[in-house]
């Protein structure tokens, strides 16, 4: 299985964006080792400016700068990106509807060894609140780069969700991904997969074996949390009358709830969200973390048949 | 040339200031809810900006050159509804749907909704960090644009805005003027009792910022301080500006019930005959 960086392609991708349009602008507090945006430090020190260990002055900093033109990409872990400074983001930048990116990198478990303070399972949640914000959370590190290329040209705030390492590769290229209505993986009849982040290459791997039993499954990469692709949600699940969300982050709140808001209102079929049940884990690594979630191959495909069950 | 100033300059931003605090307290009368006492001790500061200090260009209001003001304390926002409608940026009769469904005028500044605000705000503490965003830019642009800032004194609890302080002396921003309202009153109370700033001065002055403690009420004390922050290279400024809550309205005067209450008839017709009388 080939595997790529994310943050790395999140940091490539910022000093593409960044040789293109030079209004384009870096932020980081005191993580650009982490985060990547280092690429771009190092090519445009000019754009870059290191902000210290202050999210709430960077958020409201970067809305300054839009005002006047700039497109800055505020960067630091996604826990930090979203919690921190969530009322900045909300009165200095989605209020005025301002033209800040947010770049996130290290969202889900992927911090594991760090335990649960690093740990980042209710940002797509916190931001999904908060009218006139997009929320993006690439697979992979194709597709984050199509995220970063794409919230370039958006106007508005945009909220990234980038992962860390190694991640197995999707998409082999980034003019192939489709931001905004997501991307079908695999076609199938009898139950649709909705999914997004770490675990879209998990689902599309259930999916293969659930084939071999004689599932026939879909597998949708949901990259755009918000706004929610409503009408690919409703077509597929009234196309195969069931519906099962897997993400990294908790229950409440994140990809289970945006499609269930929908399937429920537009759509009603049997449903199952799959991600982290409320809980603060401890530290440990990824993978064990994903284990003690549930979010593993073997029980995608052992939910998928007990949801089918439940099919009229 | 700072220390002639021209006496019809100064009576002239005497009449608006009282103009200004007339049409505070009738808006806030009107909406009957607002924040009389911190924007009454704003007045002449905002005078002085936006009848003399700042560049403003009414015939394209959101033009790139122009100088900005962000009014950190955003519920002190009748001042600056005032002034932007005396200087015509939408008509003063606007003023009474203060605060009102479908009004332009919200109850804290929102540049969506109304003409010549240069930035939302109204969650305290936010304001410094966005001007610094602002006048950064215009370094990196090289722009002559200047970027002033209004904080409250209670606002300084706030963390970010000593983020924000730090951010503004490493990025140089000679082109930033802070301007404390410095009425010492909050919500609560005195800002001894809820939360000490002293000794302001020597905390800023350690951040290595141009520290200029003014009288807020002053003309000739506020020009001069504008006029010495322009002089100012390599650092911003700020501007520790002595107010009184309530200036204006001796029933108000330092009474921090005033904070947050609007006048009813009876007030509101003593608080004007007591402004146009002084």
């Amino acid at each position: 299985m080939q595997t790529a960086s994310m943050r790395s392609a999140y940091g490539e991708s910022l000093v593409e964006i960044g040789q293109k349009n030079k209004n384009v602008v870096v932020l980081d507090c005191d993580l650009s080792k982490a985060t990547k945006t280092s690429l771009f430090a190092e090519k445009f020190p000019d754009r870059f400016f290191n902000m210290g260990i202050a999210e709430q002055n960077m958020m409201s900093f970067a809305a300054g700068l839009a005002s006047c033109g700039k497109i800055p990409f505020a960067t630091t872990l996604a826990v930090f990106a979203s919690m921190r400074p969530c009322e900045q983001i909300r009165t200095s930048i989605c209020i005025g509807n301002m033209n800040v990116k947010i770049g996130a990198p290290y969202g889900g478990l992927c911090t594991g060894e760090n335990g649960p303070t690093h740990q980042c399972i209710a940002d797509i949640n916190t931001m999904r609140g908060l009218p006139n914000m997009t929320i993006l959370a690439p697979s992979d590190a194709t597709s984050c780069k199509a995220c970063v290329l794409w919230a370039a040209q958006h106007k508005g705030p945009v909220y990234i969700r980038v992962l860390r390492d190694n991640e197995p590769v999707i998409y082999s290229k980034a003019s192939e991904v489709d931001v905004l209505s997501g991307n079908r993986l695999k076609d199938g009849n009898d139950i649709v997969i909705f999914s997004n982040g770490f675990t879209s290459h998990m689902a599309v791997v259930a999916a293969d074996l659930l084939e071999k039993e004689g599932i026939s499954v879909t597998v949708h990469d949901i990259i755009s949390v918000k706004p929610i692709p409503e009408k690919a949600v409703i077509s597929m699940a009234k196309k195969c009358g069931a519906v099962m969300t897997v993400e990294e982050h908790n229950i409440y709140g994140g990809l289970g709830s945006a499609i269930a808001e929908v399937v429920s209102q537009k759509c009603p079929v049997p449903m199952k969200i799959l991600g982290v049940s409320d809980y603060f884990s401890d530290s440990g690594s990824h993978q064990s973390l994903l284990q003690r979630a549930g979010l593993t191959v073997e029980n995608i495909v052992k939910q998928t048949k007990s949801l089918l069950n439940k099919k009229e | 040339m700072v220390d002639t100033i021209n006496k019809n300059l100064v009576s002239f931003l005497e009449e608006k200031a009282t103009e200004l605090r007339i049409n505070i307290l009738k808006m806030i009368h009107a909406a009957q809810s607002g924040h009389p006492g911190g924007a009454l001790s704003a007045a002449e500061i905002i005078t002085t900006l936006y009848c003399h200090e700042m560049r403003i260009n009414l015939d394209n209001q959101r033009d790139p050159d122009r100088d900005r003001f962000i009014l950190s304390k955003g519920h002190a926002c009748p001042v600056l509804y005032s002034v932007l409608a005396m200087k015509g940026f939408f008509p003063i009769e606007e003023l009474a749907t203060l605060r009102k469904i479908n009004s332009r005028l919200q109850g804290h500044p929102d540049m969506k909704k109304t003409p010549g605000v240069d930035f939302t705000t109204g969650s305290l503490g936010n304001g410094l960090s966005i001007g610094i965003g602002m006048a950064l830019m215009g370094k990196l642009d090289k722009k002559d644009f200047r970027v002033y800032v209004m904080l409250g004194c209670g606002e300084l609890d706030e963390g970010i805005v000593w983020e924000a302080f730090m951010a503004g002396t490493k990025f140089k921003l000679d082109n930033l003027v802070v301007i404390i309202d410095y009425n010492k009153l909050q919500l609560d109370g005195d800002n001894d009792e809820v939360m000490p700033l002293e000794p302001i001065v020597d905390k800023l002055e350690a951040f290595n910022w141009n520290v200029i403690r003014t009288n807020g009420h002053d003309f000739n004390q506020i020009i001069k301080a504008f006029a010495k922050a322009r002089e100012t290279h390599n650092k911003p400024t700020v501007i520790v500006a002595d107010t009184i809550k309530g200036k204006g309205v001796s029933f108000m005067e330092n009474k921090v019930d005033w904070h947050g209450l609007a006048p009813d008839d009876e007030q509101l017709k003593i608080a004007l005959e007591e402004i146009r009388g002084s």
